[in-house]
This record gives C-alpha cells, sequence and structure tokens, in this order.
C-alpha cells in the first residue's frame, strides 16, 4: 500500500493508502471531511466536487494517489472560521439550497466558474454547472447565488 | 424594523439550518459510522423473473466475509402495505407476501437475493462475485394491458390474477347519463410515463444492535422515522417499539422515494443483532435506480362529455396502474385515493366516475413520488380540457374560466368524494395571464414564425389535496394509520424553547419556518428556539413528511402546543401578579395585567414554573412542557395555474421554454422564500417528467435508464428563470393560520401546461398529440410524421 502526501484545506497530510482509494473516500473515510459528499457512480452529479491545485475536481472519478503532491482544497476549507466564503454567504442569502447535498458541490464548482470568468452571464453559469445535478431547487436560487457572489468576488 | 430583521410569521427569515450545510457540516446517515461497523453489499437480481437457485458455499469463506444471508435464512414478516383499497365487487385488494429477501423465485431486476457482509464493502462486493446465482429467466410481465389477462402469466405463484384491485369511485350511471346528452365528446389516451425519484442523497441504513440493553437503533434515510419504526418493528421484524429507536438525519432530499419501509433497512437491523455489530449499507446510484420506489405510470382513457358552449357535463376516466412486483408502503393509495378524488380539478363537472384497475409487473415497485396520483390525475384533465377546447374551436382560457367552481358555491362538495372549502380560480388564472403577458402571445409567436420558429403556450389550472389526513377519514378508506401529527415544546426555565416535532425536514426548512410560529407566538427571539426533528428516542410521536402535510398539521400541532403554555402561562402569571386568570393577556412576550403596567415576560414566568417558590400549587404542576396531537378536519386545497411559453425549431425538435409562470394561492405563508423554492423545485420537477425523464424498460425487463447518464435528469440550462407567484387569496380554516401547503405544486400543475404548450406549437404544423416526455427526437418524428401523412 502506498503512501501518500499532500495538502488538505491548508494542513499537511501524509498517509498509507490501499491504491484503489477513491479521492472522495480518502476525504470522507479517511480525514472524516464528510462535507464532501458522493451522489452518483458515473462522475454525472457533481456532489463531490473538490478544488485540486487551484481547479474543480469530482473527487469521485480520480483516486486518492493522484492527488499525491497537491493541494486539496473541499467545502470545510473555504470559510474564515464562522465567516463565509462569498459564495456560501450568497447561497443563504438567496436560498441557495434546500436538502444540502448537493451544496457542497454545488459552492466549489461555483467558486471556480466565477474565479474564470468574474464577469459571468446567467446563461454561462446555467452551463457552467451542467455537471451538477440538484433535484430540489429548479436551480433558479443557485444560478442567483452564483450572480451575487460573482459581484462580491470583484466581478462586475 | 428592516426587512431582513424580522422573523415572525410572513417573513423571508433566512435558514436556520444553512449553516452546517453550507460548510460541510450536514450530518446524513452515511455521515455516521459505529465502531466495529461492517458492510452490507445487497447481491440483487438481474433477472426479471424466474426460479432462483444459490450456492453461497464458495463465497463463506472469502476474505473478510462476516455472514452471508439469503431469504430462506430471514425468517421474518412481510415487508407491510399500508393501505387496504377493496375492490368494486367489495373484495380486498390482492396482498401478496414480500419478503425483504427473495426466496424461491425473482420478481423484478433488483431484488435482493442474498447478503453478504464483511469488514470491508470491496470484500463484501469480491465475496458477492463467489456466489452462484441461477436463475432460470421467464418471460416477464411488463406491458400493462398484457398484465390485465393470464397471457404471460402471473407475477405472484400465489395469486390467481395479477390485477391487485379494480376499484372505482363516482357515479357510473350519472356520467353515461351525461355523455349521452353530450354535444360533444372528446375523447384520448394518455400515457404518464414512468418517473425515478433521484434524491442526490442515495438511500443508506446502519443497524446497530445493543447486546447489552437488549436494544436496536436504525439510522436511515427517512421521511418518516416513526413510520419506519412501526412498519418495521411490528409487522417485520417483531421488535417491540421501546426495543427500537429510528434517526433520520440530515435527509438529503425525498421527493417520495424515502417515505417507504424498505428491506434493506430490516435487514441491516436484523443482521445487526444476529452478527453482534453494527451493519451498514449504503446505496449506490445504479442501485438506486433498481431499488427506489418509482412513480407515475399509468395508462388512461379518459371522456369528455360538453355541451355545445363548452360547459362541462361528465368525466370518464378508465385507468391501469403499474404497482411493479410489490406493494410498497403507499403504492395502493396513490392511484386510488390521491388521484381518482382529484377528478373535479378546480371544474364544476356534475358527474365523474373514476375506474382504476392497479395491476402487479415484473418492474420496481411503484409508490408516491412528489405529487402522488395528483400530477396524474390533473395531467388527465388539462390535456383532456386543452383537446376539447382545440375540437371545439374554444379559447383556452375561456373553457376553463368557463368551468371553474364560482366563488359563491363553497363549500363545493365534489362528485369523488373531496370537499373544497375555498378557492377563487379565476383570480390565480387571471394574475398569471398579466403575468405571462399573454395578451402579447401572438406578436411574440409571429416574431418566431418570422425567425422559422415554431411558439405555442399551455396552461394549467390546477388543484391539490394537501396536509394527508383526517384521520378517520383516511381510515375508512383504507389506511392503516392514523394521519394526525404530534408536537412536544419544551420550555426551558430561562425561557428559550425546543420544539420536537412529528414532521421531518429533509430540504423543507423546518428549523426556521418552525421557530418563525414559536417565536412569533411566544414573542421570543427566533435563536430561542431550536427543532428537533428525526428521532424516535426523543420525540413523542410522529407520521412525518410526506402530501404537503408539515405545516397544514405538523405546524398546527406547535401552534396549538403554544396556545396550552400561554393558557399555562397565565394561570402561573395571575397567581404572581395576584389577579384573576382571566386578567391576563399574553402580547408581545408578556403576561399584563389587563388595564395596567404590570406584567411579567415570558422569560420570568418560565422560570416560575422551573423554580415554583411562588407558585399556585393547589392548581397547576409545576414546568412548562406542552404537547398536541393534532389531525386535521379536512385536506387543504391549494390551487393554481402554470402558464407555459415555448419555442421549437422544427428543423431540429430542439425545445426552448422560453417563459415559465406559476401562481399558486396558498393561503397564509409563513416564510415566502422558502415557499417560492418548494415552488420553483417542484416546477423543475415537473419540466422533468414533461420534457426529459423517462424510465424506460427493454422487453426482458431490464432498466435500460439505470444511470445519470442514461436517465434524463434536469440540469440548469434547462430552465429559464421562473417568475413565481405565492399569493394569500383565501386561507382556509382547517388550521390557524389558514396555510395550505406547497410542497407538490410544481410536480402537480407543471407538466400539462409544458405538454399543452408543446401541443399548441406543434398544432400549426399538424400535430395532434405528443406523449411525456415530449424530447426533442420524439417532437422531431412528430413533425415529419405530420408532414408525410
Amino acid at each position: 500500500m502506498p503512501d501518500i502526501t499532500l495538502k488538505v484545506n491548508g494542513k499537511s497530510i501524509s498517509q498509507n493508502i490501499s491504491s484503489n482509494t477513491l479521492l472522495s473516500s480518502f476525504l470522507r473515510d479517511t480525514l472524516n471531511l464528510t462535507g464532501t459528499h458522493v451522489g452518483c457512480d458515473t462522475s454525472q452529479c457533481g456532489a463531490c466536487s473538490v478544488h485540486l491545485d487551484g481547479k474543480a475536481v469530482k473527487s469521485c472519478s480520480i483516486l486518492a494517489i493522484q492527488a499525491d503532491g497537491c493541494e486539496v482544497t473541499t467545502i470545510e476549507g473555504i470559510s474564515d472560521g464562522d465567516k463565509l466564503h462569498p459564495m456560501q454567504e450568497a447561497f443563504r442569502n438567496n436560498h441557495g439550497l434546500q436538502c444540502g447535498y448537493c451544496t457542497p458541490g454545488m459552492i466549489m464548482s461555483g467558486i471556480k466558474l466565477v474565479e474564470e470568468n468574474p464577469n459571468i452571464s446567467e446563461s454561462e453559469i446555467r452551463k457552467g454547472l451542467e455537471g451538477n445535478i440538484c433535484r430540489c431547487t429548479g436551480y433558479n436560487n443557485i444560478v442567483k447565488s452564483i450572480a451575487e457572489a460573482s459581484v462580491v468576488m470583484g466581478g462586475k | 424594523m428592516p426587512d431582513d430583521l424580522k422573523t415572525g410569521i410572513g417573513a423571508s427569515v433566512k435558514r436556520k439550518e444553512d449553516f452546517r450545510f453550507l460548510t460541510g457540516k450536514g450530518r446524513y446517515t452515511d455521515d455516521i459510522n459505529r465502531p466495529n461497523q461492517v458492510y452490507a453489499y445487497m447481491l440483487r437480481s438481474n433477472v426479471a423473473r424466474g426460479s432462483l437457485k444459490l450456492d453461497i458455499s464458495k463465497a463463506k469463506s472469502a476474505t473478510g466475509v462476516e455472514e452471508i444471508i439469503i431469504g430462506k435464512d430471514m425468517e421474518v414478516g412481510s415487508i407491510p402495505c399500508g393501505w387496504q383499497v377493496d375492490s368494486k365487487d367489495g373484495t380486498p385488494m390482492r396482498e401478496p407476501a414480500h419478503p425483504p429477501i427473495a426466496i424461491d423465485d425473482v420478481k423484478y431486476v433488483g431484488e435482493i437475493i442474498a447478503v453478504v457482509i464483511a469488514d470491508t464493502l470491496d470484500n463484501a462486493k469480491s465475496a458477492s462475485e463467489l456466489i452462484d446465482v441461477d436463475i432460470n429467466p421467464v418471460k416477464p410481465v411488463l406491458d400493462l394491458k398484457d398484465a390485465l389477462s393470464d397471457k404471460n402469466g402471473f407475477v405472484h405463484k400465489s395469486l390467481d390474477s395479477n390485477i391487485c384491485y379494480d376499484w372505482e369511485l363516482g357515479d357510473s350511471k350519472a356520467v353515461d347519463e351525461g355523455l349521452s346528452k353530450a354535444d360533444h365528446i372528446t375523447e384520448i389516451n394518455i400515457r404518464n410515463n414512468r418517473l425515478i425519484p433521484n434524491a442526490i442523497e442515495t438511500r443508506c441504513a446502519l443497524g446497530d444492535y445493543d447486546a447489552a440493553n437488549d436494544h436496536y437503533t436504525l439510522y436511515t434515510t427517512s421521511q418518516n422515522p416513526h413510520v419506519i419504526r412501526l412498519l418495521m418493528g411490528a409487522f417485520v421484524l417483531s421488535i417491540p417499539e421501546h426495543k427500537l429507536t429510528v434517526i433520520s438525519p440530515d435527509v438529503g432530499g425525498g421527493f417520495g422515494s424515502k417515505i417507504f419501509h424498505y428491506a434493506e433497512e430490516a435487514i441491516v437491523t436484523w443482521v445487526s443483532n444476529k452478527i453482534k455489530k453494527p451493519v451498514k449499507w449504503t446505496s449506490d446510484r445504479t442501485e438506486a435506480f433498481i431499488s427506489d420506489a418509482h412513480g407515475r405510470d399509468h395508462v388512461t382513457n379518459v371522456k369528455l362529455g360538453l355541451d355545445k358552449n363548452g360547459k362541462f357535463l361528465a368525466l370518464k376516466v378508465d385507468t391501469i396502474a403499474n404497482l411493479g412486483a410489490y406493494l410498497s408502503t403507499f403504492a395502493s393509495s396513490v392511484p386510488t385515493y390521491l388521484y381518482g378524488t382529484l377528478m373535479a380539478g378546480p371544474y364544476s363537472t356534475p358527474a365523474i366516475h373514476c375506474n382504476v384497475r392497479s395491476v402487479f409487473t415484473n418492474t420496481v415497485p411503484v409508490d408516491a413520488v412528489r405529487g402522488a396520483g395528483r400530477p396524474e390525475a390533473t395531467y388527465v384533465l388539462e390535456r383532456v380540457v386543452d383537446t376539447a377546447a382545440r375540437e371545439l374551436g374554444l379559447n383556452q382560457d375561456d373553457i376553463r374560466k368557463m368551468n371553474f367552481i364560482p366563488p359563491s358555491a363553497f363549500p363545493y362538495q365534489t362528485p369523488v368524494a373531496l370537499q373544497y372549502d375555498s378557492g377563487q380560480y379565476e383570480k390565480t388564472f387571471d394574475i398569471a395571464l398579466k403575468m405571462s403577458k399573454f395578451s402579447t402571445f401572438g406578436e411574440r409567436k409571429e416574431q418566431s414564425k418570422k425567425n422559422g420558429k415554431l411558439r405555442g403556450i399551455g396552461f394549467s389550472t390546477y388543484l391539490e389535496a394537501c396536509g394527508l389526513a383526517p384521520s378517520a377519514v383516511a381510515g375508512a378508506l383504507g389506511a392503516r394509520a392514523g394521519l394526525y401529527e404530534t408536537a412536544e415544546l419544551r420550555v426551558h426555565p430561562t425561557g428559550t424553547v425546543s420544539v420536537f416535532t412529528g414532521s421531518h425536514s429533509h430540504g423543507q426548512g423546518h428549523e426556521t419556518t418552525f421557530s418563525q410560529l414559536v417565536s412569533d407566538k411566544l414573542g421570543i427571539d427566533i435563536n430561542q428556539v431550536d427543532v428537533v426533528h428525526g428521532d424516535t428516542s426523543k420525540i413523542p410521536f410522529g407520521m412525518g413528511t410526506y402530501g404537503s402535510r408539515s405545516q397544514i398539521v405538523g405546524g398546527e400541532a406547535i401552534y396549538r402546543a403554544t396556545d396550552k403554555i400561554i393558557e399555562k402561562g397565565k394561570k402561573i402569571a395571575a397567581h404572581i401578579l395576584e389577579t384573576d386568570e382571566g386578567n391576563i393577556e399574553f402580547s408581545d412576550g408578556n403576561f399584563k395585567v389587563k388595564g395596567t403596567n404590570q406584567f411579567k415576560s415570558f422569560g420570568e414566568i418560565a422560570l416560575a414554573a422551573y423554580v415554583p417558590h411562588n407558585f399556585p400549587h393547589d392548581k397547576l404542576e409545576p414546568g412548562l412542557d406542552e404537547k398536541c396531537f393534532f389531525d386535521p378536519p379536512n385536506f387543504t386545497y391549494p390551487a393554481g395555474c402554470v402558464i407555459c411559453e415555448v419555442e421549437i425549431d422544427p428543423g431540429t425538435g430542439e425545445l426552448e421554454i422560453t417563459n415559465l409562470t406559476a401562481v399558486d394561492d396558498l393561503g397564509k405563508i409563513v416564510n415566502p422564500m422558502i415557499v417560492e423554492g418548494q415552488i420553483q423545485g417542484g416546477l423543475a420537477h415537473g419540466i422533468g417528467q414533461a420534457l426529459l425523464e423517462n424510465a424506460s424498460y427493454d422487453d426482458d425487463g431490464q432498466l435500460l435508464s439505470a444511470s445519470f447518464m442514461d436517465y434524463a435528469m434536469p440540469r440548469a440550462d434547462n430552465f429559464p428563470h421562473f417568475d413565481v407567484s405565492a399569493e394569500e387569496i383565501c386561507k382556509t380554516n382547517t388550521n390557524s393560520l389558514g396555510a395550505k401547503g406547497c410542497g407538490e405544486l410544481g410536480t402537480i400543475g407543471c407538466p400539462p401546461a409544458v405538454i399543452n404548450a408543446v401541443v399548441d406549437a406543434l398544432s400549426a404544423v399538424g400535430v395532434q398529440d405528443i406523449s411525456m416526455p415530449a424530447t426533442s427526437e420524439k417532437i422531431w418524428r412528430a413533425i415529419n410524421e405530420a408532414k408525410n401523412n
């Protein structure tokens, strides 16, 4: 079983893992970071989205060993103590979540959508969320949330 | 006070529960692990029908295996159905045994045939591959019409038919008379497509037997943990309630699919005693597709008789409903009492008859999905009304308005059992017509035509029966449970309050709305109220959340418990303030002596109740906890209108929803932000049914749409911005606030509006009908077939 060393939410971690461990299982089961959710097995739903070296990735679709030497940020790592990240705050302000299960993935994807396109339009947000499924909200308020966060995060 | 600081009833209070969900600290069932926990893998049948033989000898000695259970090992009760429906000849429904694990034969792809328990899930899966499975395949019963006969034999060997019941509601003779007098009869055949609920959190169950105390705990993804405790404890495993705790923590969406008692819950609970270790099972998505109860799946023939002006005279509905292979918890009630009873809709049709034959097939069990029966009824009505208008050359708005039950007719007794207490259907319709800019639709249609596109508009005016349910009525109709709700309010010595509710929140925001009720009523800060749900060891009892019932039934129980607290508080205040109880009034969080400036705050009275030095001991017990079981006197009847506008490219069949407007009369609204969110989510689910979603079986009974790659879940770019207006037009008198419920409106009202819009657009090229889901391919084919004809 190989050792991996990586940074998760700014903290260095060295761990012995079995080589078939998915990054999502490593985060949930080994590190107990259960905010990353798994909603499918075909990398469609996006509930497991995290940031890997600055890119939004679906953690169910890569092996933990592929994250060796990388920096991983999960939903637990984006707020500053009790001060929410602007994307989290915008989801709260706009009722962008209901059951909360897809929410971590939506927020992690939303942050990268805005970072990569600070003046993102509504239709670009809708297209950008193609890899994240929500059954509760009908997306209206998710789109509003990301649009509001884009303003706070420095675009427009 | 600035709007964002208002927290009472009617304020859009930001949700209290959001912080944990936004920061990844939600606690869902799969987030829970117990010491020494082992993992269950459910080996499922990959054949729809056939006799079953298993050899588990090789698998038993595989690495890490703790135990392997097959059907005959688990000698427990049958998984029960919660509602007995009788056929029209008075005979009770056919109710075949439903073992948690298949015993001698399999009846659908996905049925559990063996359970492997091992130290890791990987080891359990690997061991399952060593099980020698021998299923002798038989041609499955799949088609609903075929299921009526013995053409392909019977799904259950123990039965002499696939028909569970042949049920009717309404006056058949009056309908025949009405149809014979009609100037015009519109007749259509409808298929209501089969849906898969797909909450994004898959089901999960963790059984934990505590030998020291002979006590079982089941953690499960349920919308109603007390119901699971009752069904599983009393009927399947014979565990008395005091020895069984069921906990449903944060639940990641339900949409009906998490109401029911599933085999996996009984299996992990039972095995945890057998091996004396906690046993966990988490569904993967493919398993969810082939084991979560599906929804809808009806074929219907409907006839609407009208006079020459378009006035409805009689409605005759004949439906075959698919139950799947076994009776799921509420399966029998969905196509009957939640369907036939809604056939009046908002219309004053004088004679209605609805006949339903529900059949067993070799498919996943079918039960309630968001709306449950009411979307199917609304679809039948709104499609036949639209078709009738087209055939008679009437406007789609005129035919509806002409047939609405007028406000003066309430209370209105329908010909299909329900009595509506209130409604002003034309009002919501007019608001929606204005919001959707219906008056200028012609211009937009013309513009589309210039661009080579087809534009259509579709209406759906509908009504829902919410707030399941008056227990006596439900009981008389076959329900095997009461449908009240409970609340216990513990006022703590310093005046803060814990609310224990039998309702369950899996996205609905109860922690916020229920806190609003208590805060508003008792005049205390919303942050001094906490809401506890989802744990049978903490909450007195509960029937859970479904049928848009939480605010109406669960919220009312909370509201009434606060009344009891105020009543008791008045007695304590009268004693302390040395006056008669009749002189005390309660407002703004204070017990005041009328006409004076003397008062005691709510906190002071709470403290006096728990430190009863100066207390009316001769009249009262100390403490300030109150409980309420509320059983509603009637259903509530929210109603509204969805208007959908579509634009279709005739060359490709590509469809865009350009506008979607929904206006609902919901009675009193506690939190408009949350209510609008519920409506938006329902609309998306409804559009999903109308345009995208379809559970599809091949001729061998294999589910072809068993992943998110094959089953089209709606995505953000499938929708426009929705224009939603939640109105407070008529309050109901069945609860103190006058609230009517909102959770299912979108899925009920939306699908026919979308399909009516598609048919309206396509009528320009000669297409008269299209079935759900109206995919681009189907639209393209319909256009080309019409051209060729």
